[in-house]
């Protein structure tokens, strides 16, 4: 059944089921069907222009992302400087391209990070289930009952600032979503006739997980490497737009909406295009995310 | 009797996390940079008498579990102690500025309802057609929107462009009205999201056709089934979505500079204030799991299926 449900992560195992879904879909025209991959490819060139902006911003920045003009201050934009300068003159176009680097590479780091162990501990333990499933079920549990990001700001915080923290505490706080929906779909996957024979095969428990489950629940990793990217792109980028994590002064997006916000009615870009440059880079994660997941969905229907 | 067993249950459960809870809340002051005197003694001149009096006050030679008791067995009376920047009891600081994220949250939690529920029963009911893909990408779009991004589109299309609003501060309601909106739109995208899926899946039940097919209309269908039977899974979100109120108090407060409980938090982190911190850690865990623990004891008196012994 090919159903094209946005649905909260997670949430779609409950949806219904296939008969009703294949009626739907015979009694209308498939419109969704056509318009999902345009967004999707939408959403790949979005992330593709941030990372390259991320990877050269540096070098073709106009103007020295530091550089300071205290005579002419905060000015709308202009020929020479296209998005306008901040309180302090500095070129807002070049700032953000400096600090497209910033902005990706730690949610990258941090995604990868929270996809590798997420994976790993819910592979273990939806594979081999007993006291570790228990024991993670347990502290998962008990993470999803604390607000994440209040954790990672006083943690961040009282610690002193500091990427390492940040890049660790962001780390743990998205493993827990990772584990569950491995988890979940290792034990599916478990019941399945190639799993029973490779264990008949006498092929040890840790080459089955991580040589023939793991292949199986690619859609799956890759889903939640996008959602944990986006949580750590927003997280971070919140934390900056505090004040905690980054010395005042840094090219950051986060830090330029905080410290640019006071000139919104002079040079409102100066605050408002890293906004919206966080935005359309979680968006598109996100929806890119989700359209993985969706068509996990529908392979799932199929294969049941 | 398996309603007293299971809410006996998540009681259990929710007195366990408090505890832990307030452990982590205890071990930010051992974490704090400089460690626990520093904490305590802020800008005060750290001369040898002092230090000793510090550590004599808070029991600082006493192993970590009389210590702790101590401190939590203040708290739980409401004394967290003073301030270290401010030199005012903890207690009173809260108090001045609960009001503000209070409101702050109730606007927001209306916003969320008036917007999220709508929005997901005319998705899920027009499932597939131009509304509903619609509506589905916009709460997409929310839902990757940060608080403080949405906080200061709105700022400035509203209170600069339009000047419909203040800017900053606080006063009468008005000034709540842009930020309540700001906290409010993620939270109503996740609640559209539920309220689609839900509505979906009655939708697809045969009493649904079957009372299309006995000819009522399209509200009273909506009215008497639809809006009832999608209301169990959206009551399952409302913790998260309380959680997300918390948070997202953080970001809104400090960006529209509202003297809240969220801007409260961010300058005592900065300032390393840390028994003020501790007050807000262990009130926002006790909000969330309250709330949590609200949720499912409603939840386990609203579904027959879990009253009668059954599911």
């Amino acid at each position: 059944m090919a159903q094209n449900e946005l649905l909260p992560r997670g949430a779609t195992a409950d949806q219904s089921d296939a008969f009703t879904g294949s009626v739907a879909a015979a009694g209308r025209k498939r419109t969704p069907r056509a318009r999902r991959p345009a967004l999707t490819i939408a959403a790949m060139i979005v992330l593709g222009i941030m990372l390259i902006a991320a990877a050269v911003g540096h070098w073709i920045a106009p103007y020295d992302p530091a550089l300071q003009n205290v005579g002419l201050g905060p000015t709308g934009p202009s020929a020479a400087h296209w998005l306008g300068t901040d309180d302090l003159g500095r070129d807002v176009l070049s700032r953000l391209l400096e600090g497209a680097h910033t902005a990706l590479i730690a949610p990258v780091l941090i995604a990868v990070g929270t996809t590798v162990l997420g994976t790993t501990l819910g592979l273990l333990a939806g594979y081999r289930q007993g006291w570790l499933d228990t024991m993670l079920m347990r502290l998962t549990d008990l993470m999803f009952a604390l607000p994440g990001l209040l954790v990672l700001i006083v943690v961040v915080g009282v610690a002193g600032g500091g990427y390492a923290i940040s890049v660790i505490t962001l780390i743990i706080l998205g493993a827990p979503s990772d584990i569950r929906m491995v988890r979940s779909v290792t034990m599916s996957q478990r019941e399945l006739a190639y799993v029973d024979a490779a264990r008949t095969l006498g092929i040890p428990a840790r080459r089955i997980m991580f040589r023939h489950v793991l292949p199986n629940l690619a859609p799956t990793v890759v889903a939640n490497l996008l959602l944990s990217f986006v949580f750590a792109l927003v997280a971070l980028a919140g934390l900056s737009f505090l004040g905690i994590g980054l010395p005042a002064g840094t090219p950051d997006w986060g830090l330029m909406i905080q410290e640019n916000r006071g000139i919104l009615d002079i040079n409102p870009w100066a605050a408002i295009a890293p906004a919206l440059l966080i935005t359309i880079t979680a968006c598109a994660a996100t929806l890119l995310g989700d359209s993985i997941y969706e068509r996990l969905d529908a392979g799932k229907g199929f294969s049941e | 009797m398996v309603v007293v067993k299971l809410v006996a249950r998540r009681l259990i459960a929710a007195v366990l996390l408090l505890l832990v809870l307030s452990l982590l809340t205890y071990a930010l002051l051992a974490l704090s940079p400089g460690g626990p005197e520093r904490a305590l003694l802020g800008d005060r001149p750290a001369t040898p008498e002092t230090i000793a009096a510090i550590r004599a006050q808070f029991l600082l030679d006493e192993p970590f579990p009389v210590r702790y008791w101590h401190w939590l067995s203040q708290a739980l009376t409401g004394d967290f102690g003073t301030s270290i920047t401010v030199r005012q009891p903890v207690i009173s600081m809260l108090s001045e500025r609960v009001n503000v994220t209070v409101t702050l949250a109730l606007l927001a939690a209306v916003v969320t309802l008036a917007v999220g529920i709508p929005a997901g029963l005319a998705a899920g009911i027009r499932r597939g057609g131009r509304l509903d893909r619609s509506i589905t990408l916009v709460s997409l779009v929310f839902l990757s929107f940060p608080p403080f991004a949405i906080a200061l589109v709105l700022l400035y299309g509203f209170a600069i462009q339009l000047r419909w609003f203040p800017v900053y501060g606080t006063g009468d309601l008005s000034h709540y009205v842009l930020p309540a909106i700001a906290l409010a739109l993620g939270p109503a995208a996740v609640l559209t999201r539920h309220t689609r899926a839900a509505a979906l899946q009655v939708g697809e039940q045969d009493y649904i056709t079957f009372a299309r097919a006995r000819g009522l209309s399209r509200f009273g269908i909506w009215e008497s089934y639809l809006l009832r039977n999608s209301a169990l899974p959206v009551l399952t979100i409302a913790g998260l979505i309380i959680a997300g109120y918390l948070t997202g108090a953080v970001f809104v407060e400090q960006a529209f500079s509202l003297p809240g409980l969220g801007s409260l938090l961010v300058q005592s982190v900065t300032q390393k204030d840390i028994p003020v911190v501790q007050a807000l850690v262990l009130l926002s865990g006790v909000v969330v799991i309250v709330a949590n623990l609200l949720v499912d004891v409603a939840y386990v008196i609203v579904n027959p299926q879990i009253r009668q012994g059954r599911a």
